[in-house]
């Protein structure tokens, strides 16, 4: 009896997740489905590159540019446990364009974008505004999820460029005020080491991180409960899901790209 | 013609209709009425397809709405919601004119614009509200652009969720006039669900009374006050005391 009950206890979350995951899952293709077919909501899909990816661009420029210095003192001071200084530059290249950039550009989006599109949609649903949609012939799917989703999914592979770029600034400045490298011997380094897939695989977890950060904000945002107590859950739900998934993402495509 | 047939809804354990029949006739003004949780706004909202009926048919004119094509059953409807469900992130005039500017029939912005204007300036509202966002008007009026996107793609079934839920009663009188005028002007069929008498008498042609998820009641609203239904006659005299709980 106790056993039965314990199974029951430790079955009943379990269950409850897979649900979860199935729900996200089917909403995930049902979000491909709509995006290859027509009607496509162009004003829309420019409001939301605009709202995504142009908006956006201070708080991850920020973010890298401050990363990058406080990367480029850790390597400088870790490395001079072992002689090491050098390899400032080539560090903070490849750590910000395989790693930083992705991550903690994907991260920042997270927090802004997620939040953002979970309490738009979850507000239009409690006051009726996607029901409105239906009754105006217009699929809520395809008018609110779609364009944010492609949205994101495009933007963010470029916010992580110019992240990974203000970010590697971010080195050589600290670099050259603070560490005395010379500068040009730091930009050759950098450039000289930098592989092309060091910056493509950053950018391709950049538009995978798109996508989950839009695709959370989307799912909790319809799926919002009623009042302002459930939009705040939703918001809630958008981003705590969408930073997980973020960071598990990032280690599936890192052991994927690197790892062979 | 709108007929429903034996409709059951339940969420979980609550079985909010149970077994609905009802005829709206094609060109008549037909009021919903009922307490608040009778399930009047879900059995709207299964005649639209936002909710799914358990069990039992809906057909209009004939054929299963089910079976029909989806846009093209909806583009028959116009909506008027109980708090407007304006979008508040476009102008009044883009709300009004939303699904002429969206769908395989869309017009040129322009002529869309002035459509817009023609049907804002219809519910009284003047030229120089449709460039305003919806937060910028006050209760009443939102209720009016509401309207105006009900009507704005001349639908040929209109329906009105509590309208004049939250209205002054001069602003309550003001909305169901306008209801009765459009719905006899454009020779629409109209479905009201609402509790506020003063609507029923304003607006209706037909009465149905909907109690513990099954129509107690329906007739022409000249008979309404005759009628014998203790139900219906407790609920159009706001009475405390009868067969339906003032607790609930």
């Amino acid at each position: 009896m106790i056993l039965a009950r314990f199974l029951a206890a430790l079955g009943r979350p379990v269950l409850a997740a897979l649900a979860a995951v199935g729900r996200v899952a089917f909403f995930a293709a049902q979000t491909l489905r709509h995006l290859v077919t027509p009607p496509f909501y162009l004003r829309e899909f420019g409001a939301s590159l605009l709202q995504i990816g142009w908006f956006s661009l201070p708080v991850v420029g920020m973010t890298a540019l401050f990363t990058g210095g406080a990367l480029a003192l850790q390597i400088f001071s870790g490395g001079s446990r072992f002689n090491a200084e050098a390899v400032v530059p080539q560090i903070v290249a490849i750590g910000m364009a395989r790693e930083l950039g992705p991550v903690l550009g994907g991260l920042m989006v997270a927090a802004r974008v997620a939040s953002s599109i979970a309490a738009e949609i979850g507000t239009m649903k409690v006051t009726e505004q996607v029901d409105a949609l239906v009754t105006l012939s217009t699929h809520p799917m395809k008018y609110l999820t779609v364009p944010r989703v492609l949205a994101a999914t495009l933007a963010v592979p470029v916010l992580v460029g110019v992240g990974d770029s203000i970010g590697i600034a971010g080195g050589w400045l600290v670099g050259i005020s603070r560490l005395h490298f010379n500068s040009a011997t730091y930009l050759k380094n950098t450039t000289d080491f930098l592989e092309f897939w060091d910056v493509g695989s950053g950018l391709v977890k950049g538009a995978v991180f798109g996508f989950i950060v839009a695709l959370m904000g989307c799912y909790f945002g319809m799926n919002s409960g009623r009042g302002a107590q459930g939009v705040g859950a939703a918001t809630k739900s958008a981003v705590v899901a969408a930073s997980v998934l973020i960071l598990a993402a990032n280690y599936v495509l890192t052991g994927l790209f690197f790892t062979s | 013609m709108i007929t429903l047939t034996d409709v059951h809804k339940a969420f979980g354990p609550n079985g909010v209709l149970q077994g609905v029949n009802l005829t709206i006739p094609k060109g008549q003004s037909m009021v919903i009425i009922g307490g608040s949780g009778t399930g009047k706004s879900v059995l709207l909202k299964c005649i639209l397809g936002l909710v799914t009926p358990d069990q039992g048919t809906i057909a209009l004119e004939g054929t299963d709405v089910t079976k029909t094509e989806r846009d093209t059953f909806l583009a028959r409807f116009g909506m008027l919601f109980q708090g407007g469900a304006l979008f508040d992130s476009m102008r009044v005039w883009e709300n009004v004119a939303f699904r002429l500017l969206h769908g395989a029939k869309a017009l040129p912005k322009p002529q869309a614009r002035d459509i817009a204007i023609e049907k804002l300036r219809r519910v009284g509202l003047t030229p120089d509200k449709a460039d305003l966002f919806p937060a910028e008007l006050s209760g009443g009026m939102q209720k009016r652009v509401g309207l105006a996107r009900a009507i704005a793609a001349e639908p040929e079934i209109i329906f009105f969720d509590e309208p004049t839920t939250g209205l002054d009663p001069i602003m309550a009188g003001v909305i169901n006039t306008l209801i009765r005028e459009i719905v006899t002007e454009m020779g629409v069929t109209a479905m009201t669900i609402t509790h506020d008498m003063s609507s029923v008498r304003a607006i209706a042609d037909r009465v149905a009374m909907l109690h513990d998820g099954l129509i107690r009641w329906t007739g022409p609203v000249a008979e309404m006050d005759a009628a014998t239904d203790p139900y219906l006659q407790q609920f159009i005299h706001g009475r405390a005391d009868g067969p339906i709980e003032s607790v609930r």
